[in-house]
């Protein structure tokens, strides 16, 4: 049984419908790419497994658990934790405040150390900034305190949207080498983009979404080389 | 010689640090030494008011007491406003809420009601009392309009802020309507406390002048010092908490805090019960003090004042809440109001009656000031907001964020990405 599994969502804003019958899984130890253009419902996807918006139909389960109706703060305790689109760090306070933040679901003060040992020797350079408040570090290091503070909260399942956003090309290699190295580590992930050269690359299976719809779904290696993905997203 | 005068550090890690205890003042810490030199001033202050009015400092320490009830005011809306950045612009509701729990509960004014009983409970015990019915009713307030953000909840809080004086008002069988309440029980001293071994009446006795009537200002002057004290340790160590540090995600990113896992309406919650608590606090005070509560003393105006000191002290800093509310309470109950018959005087001895004189359109200039007040307290407020925007002490994070933006701009590197 997958550990994370979408039956049949749909999803709306208001009246408009952003999710229509999108089913998807994660299994254990997989990286698995959301790939599609702006608007396609991937962020919203993202949104409806964290309990920030509930899906008007269908099932979201998480190791065989029901959480379709769960509020976000629950969900995060069962295990899943994101870092957001944009990073949305807490501008004006410090690194290491930023850090403790995302371990607020735990109360084991010797595993939130050991977390933040791991965050550290991972991510050297959050480790020199801790001390600066997180607004003012540059885009590539505030995308790794994002990254890190969702790994404080211990995730089981852990869910990246758009990290490669908006970063010189450098930063964006040692994100997804960072990536990678997370997922080595045992942890699954769900990783949004619309970077689909880089994600098809790094992932294990993807998914293909357009208007809200899954088109297409296989390994990543599989799906990098099928003629309407290159067409559409690897400008091929 | 020049070698000499070098100053070299002294020796040991430890330096500009004060043991007393189990604490360690930090003497190089910025808020240490505002706190610090605030329990000095607040602690000298009756006896320099004496010395200063050659001992007819009696107005102007209860004049201080009352500014005591507005830092409190400050301090407990500054959780609300200042660490989880929820703007309430009805903070006075819960203060009347304070005032009235004491007014109701300490005063003849129940036997007048239906009820027919009147109660007496001791203002020690009010304080706790009024601390959790105005809690209670933040909570009530909070649990459905805290789903709302931003300008929303503005707007409910200030229907709040008119419902409730209003009610009080309307209510006149249980509250006096108009008139408000009076004659309010005085605080009296346990008798544990104040019994024949305190002293009373003798030359040394330590509590000797601890008996709370307006012939007596000090007493009510030390009571708020406390009282602001153990609002000010409690607020601190708030902050510093893990529910601290929530309200705090909260202000910054709501939505990123929902994400790591904050429960955002309990937490908001929380913060609007702690500032109601705090205002119930003050509101018992100014209750017993004045003898008297009206639905006047609650009206929109005190809201908006206790927001104007949080934000020219500095939103979200401790000490820069106590500092602005200090000032504002000074420069608009004390200098102001005095200014007409600082100019008369002034006026008077320099020889320029003239002007002083009303003639035509031209009130004379004393008059002429007193109808300027709020120009002029408008213009104070804009100069400071111009001259200092993160508020006179502004919190660390506001330093932080300045200068890192000045560095880079400075640097050219703005908009820079990795």
């Amino acid at each position: 049984m997958a550990l994370l599994e979408l039956k049949g969502i749909d999803a709306f804003y208001a009246r408009i419908q952003a999710l229509h019958g999108v089913s998807l899984t994660v299994d254990r130890g997989e990286i698995v790419a959301l790939i599609g253009s702006n608007g396609a419902g991937k962020t919203t996807t993202l949104r409806t497994i964290s309990g920030l918006m509930h899906p008007a139909a269908g099932t979201i389960t998480f190791d065989g658990r029901d959480i379709s109706s769960t509020p976000p703060h629950r969900v995060v305790q069962l295990g899943i934790c994101q870092a957001p689109e944009g990073r949305r760090l807490f501008q004006r306070l410090t690194v290491q405040d930023n850090l403790e933040m995302g371990a607020y679901s735990r109360r084991d003060r010797g595993g939130i150390r050991d977390s933040l040992e791991k965050v550290f020797t991972l991510f050297p350079r959050v480790k020199e900034r801790r001390h600066q408040l997180a607004g003012t570090l540059s885009g590539g290091e505030q995308q790794m305190v994002a990254i890190s503070r969702a790994l404080m909260a211990n995730p089981r399942a852990l869910m990246l949207d758009e990290p490669s956003l908006g970063l010189a090309p450098l930063i964006v290699d040692t994100i997804f080498g960072i990536i990678n190295e997370i997922n080595s580590s045992g942890v699954p992930i769900l990783l949004v983009e619309q970077n689909a050269v880089k994600a098809l690359d790094v992932a294990h299976r993807a998914y293909v979404l357009e208007t809200g719809t899954i088109v297409q779904s296989g390994p990543g290696k599989e799906l990098a080389q099928s003629e309407e993905v290159q067409k559409a997203y690897l400008g091929i | 010689m020049s070698s000499a005068t070098v100053a070299r550090p002294r020796p040991g890690p430890r330096r500009g640090r004060i043991r007393i205890g189990r604490f360690t003042l930090n003497l190089r810490d910025r808020d240490t030494v505002i706190y610090l030199a605030l329990a000095i001033g607040a602690l000298a202050f009756p006896t320099v008011a004496d010395f200063v009015t050659g001992g007819a400092g009696g107005s102007i320490v209860l004049l201080a007491a009352d500014a005591g009830v507005y830092v409190l005011l400050a301090l407990g809306l500054n959780v609300v406003v200042g660490f989880a950045g929820l703007l309430d612009l009805g903070y006075a509701a819960f203060f009347a809420i304070g005032a009235y729990t004491y007014a109701l509960m300490a005063s003849g004014a129940l036997f007048h009601t239906p009820l027919h009983h009147a109660i007496h409970i001791p203002f020690w015990l009010l304080l706790v009392v009024g601390v959790m019915i105005a809690a209670t009713a933040g909570a009530l307030l909070g649990a459905p309009t805290l789903r709302l953000r931003g300008d929303y909840l503005a707007i409910v809080t200030l229907g709040f802020g008119e419902i409730v004086p209003r009610v009080f008002r309307n209510a006149g069988d249980w509250t006096g309507g108009i008139n408000g309440l009076s004659a309010l029980d005085n605080p009296v001293l346990p008798y544990w406390v104040d019994g024949p071994w305190a002293g009373v009446g003798e030359q040394f006795g330590i509590v000797k002048d601890l008996i709370f009537s307006v012939a007596n200002p000090t007493a009510w002057y030390v009571l708020m010092l406390i009282l602001v004290g153990i609002s000010v340790v409690m607020l601190n160590n708030l902050r510093k908490s893990r529910l601290g540090r929530a309200w705090m995600a909260i202000r910054e990113d709501e939505t990123a805090a929902q994400a790591m896992g904050i429960n955002t309406v309990s937490t908001k919650l929380l913060a609007f019960a702690m500032g109601a608590a705090t205002s119930g606090f003050a509101g018992c005070f100014y209750g017993a003090k004045l003898s008297l509560v009206s639905p006047e003393n609650f009206q929109f105006q005190v809201s908006i004042t206790i927001l104007v000191m949080i934000v020219l002290g500095g939103m979200g800093s401790m000490p820069g809440v106590i500092v602005g509310s200090l000032t504002v309470y000074l420069i608009l109950f004390k200098i102001l109001p005095d200014a007409p018959n600082q100019v008369h005087s002034l006026l008077a001895t320099t020889g320029f009656t003239a002007i002083d004189q009303p003639t035509g359109d031209w009130p004379g200039l004393g008059e002429f000031v007193s109808r300027l007040k709020f120009l002029l307290f408008g213009l104070i407020l804009v100069t400071t907001m111009l001259l200092r925007p993160g508020g006179l002490i502004p919190s660390r994070a506001e330093i932080d964020v300045e200068r890192a933006a000045k560095e880079t701009s400075a640097l050219g590197l703005e908009g820079a990405q990795g």
